[in-house]
């Protein structure tokens, strides 16, 4: 059976898609961008993490630290194991019409583990959802998006040198997957992250909007930013690129919202979608 | 909310408590002139009538719904023959930060001069402490257990829908049929059950005089009333109590007040554990409603005044104040009625109506201390009702608590209960299953679990003060296995359940000869035909349950031990106990390590949970089938009320890293901060206990506002209850708060007094518990989402 890495499952999900739901974060991203939210989720591989706060300088961190300070992020895991777990809170997806949200990282990095997962799921009846960047590859996105219930799909940055520049990658592959995803009219839950300074500008939100329209999608969630995984970045000994102490106000997030309502689309904020997308 | 049910509610908020000590001087001077001169029951039925003959009476301003047990409202009544309060315990309640009642200098001199010479050495209370064995005294001392019945008389009392059919002149006919009945020759104890009906009939003309007074007194007001509305409604108040108690109710308003009535007899009578309650008040109230809109006499408007004018006599009237260990683990103005809403029929049918919606509607227009509200919910309800009440729950008031009511007939079928009696059941003060109306399910006090493995590592010893209070065990250093361990354990557990049972029976005696409740007796199904008392056996149940606290740390605890001492060798069991002893002192990494790296209950870790299922196992078979003095049988309750912080107090450092003195987990919910992985290993952990074996379970679930926004909000809260119904759970709870908002509150008190919190089977203002509660609240784990 497939193994994998994964970084972290999260029972009770309630942000990531219809119902509750089950996360599992895979481990590994081929872009970096500036604000990401989950920065130990980027290296494909276990990471030591370190949290100041908890440790009481007892000294004994190469037996077993006993308050948890000292930890691996990073777990290799056969899709069976992963499995138990999402199995266990099936009555939860049942009685809520939640399911399981495949996050990372980028979770197509890893499309054997992932496909594995979406089939093992698939068979159990439980809805499949799966949080990406859309940065992969269309022979694999194809395969994915056919094991799929419902994409939560991440649109950054319109324009191709800016992407580049706060994400590390291009984003040609990016909107192409999601033209594709448009007209072969499968589910797809599209997400704009509204970092300040970056990616809030009127012009990229009336392109995004305008490219949205174009391919026939109706709907965009817009994800305010907050600024509290600075901590995040500090436990795998890295720095966030962000200034701190910023966040999305609420000033920006309705002229955002103004923009892409103007462009003929439904804007949820938070992104917390109440009805199952079919 | 209009402007009257505003005025009255402001009035019933802001009035302070007080003692009023009227009840007790009626009774001394009753007991002075006629002790020796009757039977027991029929001189607690007469007693009871001269209380209802002498007593104060009060008709408020705008009140549509009369009668109060003291003088005037948040007066409470004392009961001396139970209790004789001293000098000292009443200026400690006067000057108190906490729950604090006003006591009067008059007060106090009454029972200088009166009170307290006649009922010393003659209350329940000095009666019981006479009788108990040395070696119970010392467990109680120790806080391995505590005891109901020492200072209030056995209660747990909900009715079901006999008052709104028959009035008090119609169960009078059914008295003197069960006197005619007795069989003198046959029967030996036929002289006392006459003796015991001719009481309930003493009791009943009482009530009956109480509301004539009030229809009098209604009368006269609306004599001398020159406000034209206010005097029709003080004639219709006096037509009223004409009415009821004596016959049946005939609109919403005779049934309300019909109640309320029989509420005040039962809490004038004696002090019962959690007052009384009306069960079931929707499907009581629905056919008065119904008629009421279908015959034009009433509107839905009406309806919801009346209602809401009954609510706030329930807030009149805040819990009779207690003394010693009693108010060390409940000091709380509550007097825990629980209105039960929705559920289902006795004929299995789905008991949700206007009503249900009704009551919800004054529940979250009208937050209020009391009355406390639950829902019944069983799969045949609908979505509807469970969402309406999801929004009440999200305003962050504490209620209503959430019931599974399918599981609820279950564990009462299970006990041998009719199950069309069983439907009619529900929970009466916190989470406590009983069958309304014809059953005395008697809560005997607490068992602080985790004190019983404390002593199991102390060869029966209490550590705190040296003292024995168990059987000898034997040095756990010997142990060398898991087994040998919970052996010891599960012979804590057995002696001293054993102790509390065999003084339990003792006082239940003592209550059934020397102090029993004829008015209670009279409507409660089966003891006029049964001819004998609530506290002997006269209903048709009798249910005696010992409450288990600390399952979670108990749990954990073993986890613990188990996982580090015995299996993977990481801590020696010397170098632990010595730890405990020292409450940590010197070895922080011990304490994180038992805390961070073993398996704990609520995480959906079937290592910790399988250990939790043992526990559970040993204290059902510890507990359940025990005999009662009625003839019928113990069972096993997982609640904690607010005595987890008190026996948290008696307790030491214990093996999960807890240190000495703080709290024990709460009712069936995780030990703080043990659970997590969110509420679905939380609900999963705890579907693992086979609830249905059980008289209740509680589980406590804080959420921050942000979880639950939106209709999708209520829709996953919704979702999140019927799965944990489906897996078989008893009752959740939810507090909607942050921990923000409760920092503040602790900070500044005045800005947060309308803070209404679930505390542990009922709400509460945040602002009057102590900092360790307080504390214990903010500490319990946030489950939030993000």
């Amino acid at each position: 059976m497939a193994a994998g890495m994964i970084f972290h499952i999260a029972r009770f999900a309630t942000h990531d898609g219809p119902g509750i739901r089950t996360t599992v974060f895979l481990k590994g991203c081929p872009l970096e961008c500036w604000w990401c939210h989950n920065p130990e989720s980027l290296s494909p591989n276990p990471q030591a993490a370190w949290n100041e706060s908890r440790c009481i300088r007892c000294g004994n961190c190469e037996t077993l630290c006993p308050t948890g300070a000292r930890d691996v992020v990073g777990q290799r895991v056969t899709a069976g194991e992963v499995m138990a777990l999402i199995e266990r809170d099936v009555p939860f997806y049942e009685e809520s019409g939640g399911g399981v949200t495949f996050s990372g990282g980028e979770p197509l990095m890893q499309h054997e583990f992932l496909e594995n997962l979406l089939v093992l799921c698939g068979r159990a009846g439980i809805h499949r959802a799966v949080d990406t960047s859309g940065y992969a590859p269309r022979k694999v996105f194809t395969r994915i998006a056919g094991l799929t219930d419902l994409f939560l799909y991440d649109l950054k940055l319109m324009n191709l040198s800016e992407h580049r520049k706060y994400t590390g990658v291009d984003n040609e592959r990016i909107l192409s997957n999601l033209e594709y995803l448009a007209s072969s009219k499968l589910p797809v839950r599209v997400r704009i992250p509204l970092i300040p300074g970056i990616n809030d500008a009127p012009g990229n939100l009336e392109a995004a909007g305008a490219f949205l329209r174009k391919l026939g999608l109706a709907q965009v969630d817009l994800l305010p930013y907050h600024n509290r995984m600075a901590s995040k970045y500090a436990r795998i000994g890295e720095t966030c690129r962000m200034p701190p102490g910023i966040s999305s106000g609420d000033g920006a997030l309705e002229e955002a919202e103004r923009i892409l309502s103007s462009c003929g689309l439904t804007v949820t904020i938070g992104g917390n979608p109440g009805e199952r997308e079919n | 909310m209009n402007a009257r049910i505003e005025a009255l509610r402001r009035a019933s908020i802001e009035t302070r408590p007080s003692v009023s000590a009227e009840r007790a001087a009626l009774a001394t001077d009753f007991y002075l002139q006629n002790e020796g001169k009757y039977s027991v029951p029929e001189m607690r039925g007469l007693h009871f009538k001269y209380q209802c003959e002498h007593k104060t009476l009060y008709i408020g301003e705008g009140e549509l719904i009369v009668g109060e047990r003291g003088p005037r409202p948040k007066a409470v009544s004392t009961y001396p023959e139970l209790t004789c309060h001293s000098v000292e315990d009443l200026e400690i309640l006067n000057s108190r930060k906490m729950t604090s009642y006003d006591v009067s200098p008059e007060t106090l001199e009454i029972y200088r001069e009166k009170v307290i010479p006649y009922w010393t050495g003659r209350s329940m209370r000095e009666q019981v402490f006479r009788q108990v064995p040395p070696e119970w005294l010392e467990s109680y001392r120790a806080g391995m257990f505590t005891e109901f019945m020492e200072q209030r008389a056995p209660g747990h009392t909900t009715l079901d829908g006999t008052i709104y059919e028959k009035g008090l002149a119609d169960l009078k006919l059914e008295i003197r049929a069960s006197i005619a009945g007795l069989d003198y020759l046959h029967d030996p104890e036929a002289a006392g059950k006459a003796a015991e009906l001719r009481g309930m009939a003493h009791a009943c003309d009482g009530a009956i005089v109480f509301a004539r007074r009030h229809a009098d007194l209604a009368g006269r007001m609306a004599a001398e009333e020159k406000d034209g509305e206010r005097r029709n409604e003080l004639l219709k108040i006096a037509e009223v109590c004409r009415r009821v108690p004596e016959r049946a109710p005939r609109d919403l308003w005779e049934a309300l007040q019909m109640y309320w009535f029989v509420h005040l007899g039962t809490i004038t009578e004696l002090n019962g554990w959690d007052a009384m309650n009306p069960g079931h008040l929707d499907r009581h109230l629905h056919p008065f409603y119904e008629k009421g809109i279908a015959d034009g006499t009433l509107t839905r408007e009406k309806a919801k005044e009346l209602i809401a004018c009954l609510w706030i006599k329930f807030n009149n009237h805040p819990a009779p104040p207690k003394v010693g260990v009693t108010a060390a683990e409940s000091g709380t103005y509550n007097d825990f009625t629980n209105i039960n809403i929705g559920g289902i029929h006795a004929d299995g049918s789905c008991a949700v109506g206007d009503v249900s919606y009704l009551l919800l509607e004054v529940i979250d227009e009208l937050p209020l201390l009391q009355p406390q509200s639950n829902i019944q919910l069983s799969r045949k309800n609908p979505d509807s009702f469970l969402k309406a009440a999801c929004r009440v729950i999200r305003k962050g008031y504490g209620y209503p608590s959430v019931f599974n009511a399918d599981l609820v007939v279950g564990q009462q079928v299970r006990a041998g209960k009719k199950v069309e009696d069983a439907r009619e059941g529900g929970c009466s003060g916190c989470i406590e299953t009983g069958c309304f109306g014809k059953e005395a399910y008697i809560l005997t006090g607490y068992l602080n679990v985790p004190k019983l493995l404390e002593a199991a590592l102390n060869d029966g010893l209490d550590p705190l003060s040296g003292k024995r209070v168990g059987p000898p065990t034997g040095d756990p250093r010997t142990f060398g296995d898991f087994d040998k361990l919970y052996h010891a354990f599960v012979r804590q557990l057995e002696y001293t359940v054993d102790l509390k049972i065999r003084v339990n029976n003792l006082i239940e005696r003592i209550y059934a000869e020397r102090m029993p409740a004829p008015f209670l007796s009279a409507v409660i199904s089966d003891c006029i035909q049964n001819g004998k008392d609530y506290y002997d056996g006269g209903p048709r149940y009798n249910t005696n349950y010992i409450q288990c606290v600390g399952i979670g740390t108990v749990t954990d605890c073993l986890a613990a031990l188990k996982k580090h001492v015995f299996e993977d060798g990481t801590v020696s069991m010397d170098r632990l106990l010595e730890a405990l002893r020292n409450d940590f002192e010197g070895d922080e990494p011990l304490r994180q390590l038992l805390a961070n790296r073993t398996p704990f209950y609520g995480n959906d870790d079937d290592y910790a949970d399988s250990i939790m299922q043992r526990v559970y196992g040993s204290l059902f078979e510890a507990i359940d089938g025990k005999p009662n003095t009625k003839g019928t049988r113990y069972h096993l309750d997982m609640l904690s009320t607010t005595c987890h912080i008190y026996f948290g107090s008696r307790l030491g450092a214990t093996a999960n890293g807890r240190l000495a003195g703080m709290p024990a987990s709460d009712g069936t919910s995780p030990s703080h901060g043990a659970d997590r992985h969110g509420p679905t290993a939380v609900i999963r952990s705890l579907a693992k206990m086979d609830q249905s074996k059980s008289g209740g379970t509680l589980l406590n679930q804080k959420f921050l506002p942000g979880t639950l926004e939106g209709e999708d909000g209520i829709a996953k809260m919704a979702a999140l209850i019927r799965t944990y119904f489906r897996l078989d759970g008893h009752h959740i709870q939810f507090n909607v708060v942050n921990a923000a908002t409760l920092r503040d509150a602790q900070q500044n008190p005045d800005r947060h007094r309308n803070l209404l919190v679930r505390v542990a089977g009922y709400s509460d203002y945040f602002v009057d518990l102590d900092k360790n509660h307080q504390d214990e609240i903010i500490a319990r784990t946030e489950q939030h989402s993000f």
